[in-house]
């Protein structure tokens, strides 16, 4: 008789135990921490004191919408973006892939060996003055003859589609090589079109997929700081370079944290909005 | 002699030896100031290990070795071992790392921190009592700071630091897309240069240039001198003559011929060693900045003391800054703070030591000057500025 014998009860506790312990250790604490410094004030030569200053959040809103509006038009709009190049990608992969499957996802993948600095300093060269693109929509006449693209939004908005774009293809991926092609066989010998077929089976068998890699794609690029920084100019700077410009050039901690939770509220909004309109069981896939 | 003795110090100095256990050994505990003190080195004990945290690409290099030759030379002398970390990207983030310890009075683990003058934080961290106090008995060579450095508004008396090398602020042009950009009105107002231009990041240089250029002093900053500057540049980047607000990324993009021009820090432009980019110092004058080590609390202030002797000394120095080429050695080739550095560069390599961007002529020592420091931690002044930078 054993210990999880005689006490079969608590085995599930005692499994969720180190993940609750991880969680609260190093996500509730100093999620408190900054809830907590979010409303000090004072500045770093005569020290910070909890004032419940409720100002803080105001002033944020007040002078950095600009900033908290665009981080999530760029972010939707990168999101929208990887979703329409990774779908094709992926459908590819897990209907068509055949015995290339493993080795196409690693091409996914690949570039990701590579730190995310250096990813988005490679673009800052493709997308350089005398480069191939610019020649290129040049001669086009895309861009005007002085036109470019780095600090511009497009730079920007391209770096992040970029840089988020694998947390897109593998949920987009999994859902899609989970789907049973005998369902399409099916919904073909009742005289469905392909594309009906598509339309009716296969894309709401994928939600799930495009759920999770939409949310995995929008969180962290609304947040994302480094491809404004070095893709964009002043002008495109979202409101990570704000909270980081605050935090760590301006020591205005209670600042930088309230903005951290507008940031924090504004995504939970916008997602729950998401999950209300595709309905939340498409996340955890219960639906298929 | 008020200064605190901590307590590390006065054991270390008590534990010296009888022979030295009087009140000579204390008084050179107490800063070092007398005779007896210095001439007792010997019965300060070294540490076994000197932990120096560094900038990137900011000490002389064995390429083929991967050693860095001037510590090697001074674990062999002295048998301490300098772990040596280049840990130090901004003065921003790294402050950032070391507030929290040092607020609550805890050790950062290392002896040896570098900061530069022309960010707030080097002030602040000497003002919050954050940094240990220099053995100065321990460094007879300090002798040697050139006149320049020896009284800045930071620490009149180089009481807690000293520099580790300095730099001066520029303009850069790439001679192969553009006429020589001499000037900080051509840079920032020229129709040819739009959208082909960057301006520093970092308040204190970018401001100190454009003050000498509308006739300012940039070394004491009022309201008036600076929202003149301020407006300057804001007008820039609001027509999109600066294209971007950088740190010494923009060395890349010059290189590349993105950028025509760029404000620039001399020693960027040294390192990148391509022939097209020039580097000047603007026609109204340029700005001087300084990285400086401290000691942070906590440190081994001795053993501290004792490395910045070692580097101070003239020949040493020299190999840093010049480099070797017959043994490999890659110099710093920023501009060294050592007098007497530049006669052993010489012997080491005569080209480097003619370069005026690493051993500047007097008369672009003479234009350049060093921001006002009280200016750099003006709570209203910095918003103002990130405001502007960063969107």
């Amino acid at each position: 008789m054993n210990f999880f014998h005689r006490h079969r009860g608590l085995t599930p506790y005692l499994l969720l135990a180190p993940g609750v312990a991880w969680l609260a250790v190093f996500f509730l604490v100093p999620l408190g921490f900054l809830a907590y410094q979010s409303l000090q004030s004072g500045n770093i030569d005569f020290g910070y004191a909890f004032t419940w200053a409720w100002g803080n959040y105001w002033h944020a809103i007040r002078d950095y919408r600009t900033q908290f509006v665009r981080s999530l038009e760029y972010a939707g709009i990168a999101t929208l973006l990887a979703l329409l190049i990774s779908y094709p990608v992926a459908y590819w992969i897990a209907f068509r892939g055949g015995r290339w499957k493993n080795l196409l996802l690693l091409f996914i993948v690949a570039p990701f060996f590579v730190t995310y600095l250096i990813r988005t300093l490679a673009w800052e060269t493709i997308l350089s003055d005398n480069g191939f693109v610019v020649n290129t929509l040049q001669s086009l006449h895309v861009l005007g003859p002085s036109g470019r693209l780095l600090a511009t939004s497009t730079a920007v908005v391209t770096g992040i589609t970029y840089n988020f774009l694998p947390f897109m293809a593998l949920p987009l991926y999994v859902s899609l090589e989970q789907i049973d092609e005998r369902m399409l066989e099916a919904a073909e010998d009742l005289y469905a079109s392909k594309l009906h077929a598509f339309l009716r089976v296969t894309l709401p068998l994928s939600l799930p997929g495009v759920v999770a890699g939409t949310l995995l794609t929008f969180i962290p690029a609304a947040g994302d700081f480094i491809n404004a920084q070095l893709l964009g100019s002043p002008d495109n700077h979202m409101i990570g370079n704000v909270i980081q410009s605050k935090f760590l050039e301006l020591t205005d901690y209670p600042a930088a944290a309230s903005m951290s939770f507008i940031l924090m509220t504004g995504i939970l909004v916008a997602v729950a909005v998401y999950a209300r309109i595709v309905g939340t069981e498409q996340l955890t896939g219960t639906a298929a | 002699m008020t200064d605190q003795l901590t307590r590390r110090q006065l054991l270390q100095r008590a534990a010296a030896g009888s022979a030295v256990l009087t009140v000579p050994g204390l008084l050179a505990a107490c800063g070092g100031k007398s005779k007896a003190g210095a001439g007792s080195t010997t019965s300060h004990k070294l540490a076994k290990t000197l932990n120096f945290s560094n900038w990137t690409l900011y000490m002389d290099t064995n390429k083929k070795k991967h050693t860095f030759p001037s510590l090697l030379e001074f674990q062999k002398k002295y048998g301490v071992h300098v772990n040596y970390t280049e840990d130090i990207n901004d003065n921003a983030s790294f402050f950032g790392k070391i507030q929290g310890p040092l607020s609550r009075g805890q050790s950062v683990h290392r002896d040896i921190i570098v900061l530069t003058d022309n960010d707030r934080y080097l002030a602040l961290v000497i003002k919050k009592g954050w940094a240990e106090k220099l053995d100065k008995s321990a460094i007879p060579n300090m002798k040697n700071l050139v006149d320049v450095q020896k009284h800045p508004n930071f620490d009149r008396n180089r009481d807690y630091s000293l520099p580790w090398q300095s730099g001066m602020t520029g303009i850069a042009y790439n001679d192969t897309l553009t006429d020589p950009v001499l000037s900080v009105d051509e840079l920032l107002e020229s129709p040819k240069l739009k959208g082909k231009i960057t301006c520093l990041n970092s308040m204190g240089d970018a401001l100190t240039i454009v003050m000498l250029s509308n006739g300012d002093d940039p070394t004491n900053v009022t309201d008036k001198s600076f929202n003149a500057a301020f407006n300057r540049i804001k007008k820039a980047a609001d027509s999109n003559q600066i294209r971007q607000f950088t740190g010494n990324d923009y060395a890349p993009i010059l290189a590349r011929g993105d950028l025509v021009a760029a404000m620039s820090w001399s020693g960027d432009i040294a390192q990148l060693g391509n022939k097209h980019i020039h580097w000047n110092v603007p026609k109204d004058g340029g700005a001087l900045w300084t990285d400086n080590m401290l000691i942070p609390k906590g440190g081994d202030v001795y053993t501290a003391s004792f490395y910045m002797n070692y580097v101070y000394d003239p020949k040493v120095q020299g190999l840093m800054e010049a480099g070797d080429p017959k043994r490999d050695i890659t110099g710093i080739y920023y501009i060294p703070p050592v007098a007497g550095a530049g006669e052993w560069a010489k012997k080491y390599d005569p080209a480097v030591a003619k370069n005026t961007l690493i051993f500047p002529t007097k008369e672009m020592l003479d234009s350049v000057k060093i921001f006002d420091s009280k200016a750099l931690n003006n709570q209203k002044y910095l918003t103002q500025w990130q405001n502007l930078i960063s969107g």
